[in-house]
């Protein structure tokens, strides 16, 4: 249990980003929790591919051993952009609420129920 | 309201240097740990600090919104026409038909741990400098876009 | 009310995800062959030092290929909502 102390660093990091949405009543605020599960996502997907004892998978000047695994580095290159796009647009969004009801609050954003 | 003439006195004189940077990390990706989408980050964090630093009508006549709409398109459409290129020899989709032994960035490499040379590395170069122009081009839009929606009160 | 309905959801979301790491080793990743595949063959077939630029832009292009259109539909829509509209 205690070699997996990086695995404990992930849930814990996802639990907060979790307990944000659900508590906060800024639409700001629930968004930076969005952001906070899309890191520890890309956290987990690197970890996933660590060798004990390993170098960097670049061979200029490299010192002699094992490799670490390069695939998972690739895909967590593509997450972070698609997760900056994603949160450009929800941002746009939270702009245009502004701009028509007055505030950001989730309490008085509820004149689509009349 | 506006920042002091430190800030945009400093912004000024760090502009090519953070530049210098992200040209230096896009055009080395195939050596050193960087890449297209690295070096796009850095270059857009700094035309970031030119819009921080100036009052909004005057930094939109610096960084014009026309110039980040064409860097962007011809980022993605000089992307896809190199890979597209290698239909014209006859392989499949994204070949890399300049790897060992083309004309401009085709020098062998041997198996192990080598010393850094520029020359190898095939399509791979050119692919990198298109993404890097897109992501600056896109992130500049992105963040005009956003800063002409919340007019400020002078 | 709503408060405890949200710790406990959290609370079961965490389990969750702990059940599923218990069955995980960090550090041994074992046997893959397209890893190894790629570590081998990479410099001699792209000529890139750089494994992780060569899996990103010479063995699997598509994907960077769907990122670049996910990136350039991302600042076409941020531009639509900005729209002035013309009072006519």
């Amino acid at each position: 249990m205690i070699e997996q102390i990086p695995y404990l660093a992930v849930i814990l990091i996802a639990g907060i980003g979790i307990a944000t949405i659900l508590l906060k009543k800024n639409l700001i605020k629930m968004i930076m929790g969005l952001a906070i599960i899309e890191g520890a996502a890309n956290l987990f997907l690197i970890i996933l591919g660590y060798r004990e004892g390993g170098i960097a998978p670049i061979f200029t000047n490299a010192p002699g051993g094992e490799m670490v695994l390069p695939t998972v580095q690739a895909m967590t290159l593509t997450n972070i952009v698609i997760g900056f796009a994603t949160t450009a647009l929800l941002l746009a969004f939270a702009i245009i609420i502004y701009r028509k009801y007055g505030s950001v609050e989730t309490n008085n954003i509820r004149r689509l129920r009349e | 309201m506006q920042m002091s003439s430190i800030v945009k006195t400093t912004a000024d004189i760090l502009f090519p240097f953070i530049l210098i940077y992200g040209f230096y990390i896009i055009i080395h990706g195939h050596l050193t740990p960087g890449g297209g989408f690295q070096g796009g980050a850095i270059l857009a964090s700094g035309v970031l600090l030119l819009l921080l630093a100036y009052r909004y009508s005057e930094s939109t006549q610096i960084v014009r919104q026309v110039m980040m709409k064409t860097l962007e398109s011809t980022g993605l459409l000089l992307f896809i026409i190199a890979a597209l290129s290698a239909m014209v020899i006859g392989a499949g989709y994204f070949f890399n038909w300049l790897s060992p032994g083309g004309f401009i960035f085709g020098d062998i490499v041997t198996y192990g741990s080598t010393v850094a040379n520029l020359n190898t590395g095939g399509l791979i170069p050119i692919m990198n400098l298109a993404v890097g122009i897109e992501v600056v081009g896109a992130i500049s839009v992105i963040l005009l876009a956003l800063l002409s929606g919340i007019k400020e009160k002078i | 009310m709503k408060r405890k309905l949200s710790i406990t959801i959290t609370i079961l979301m965490i389990g969750m995800l702990g059940v599923i790491v218990t069955g995980l080793t960090f550090g041994d990743p074992g046997d893959h062959p397209m890893d190894r595949y790629f570590i081998e063959n990479s410099q001699q077939q792209s000529g890139a030092n750089n494994v992780v630029t060569a899996v990103l832009f010479d063995y699997r292009g598509f994907d960077t290929l769907g990122e670049a259109a996910v990136l350039f539909t991302a600042a076409l829509g941020a531009t639509l909502l900005f729209r002035k509209r013309r009072e006519e």
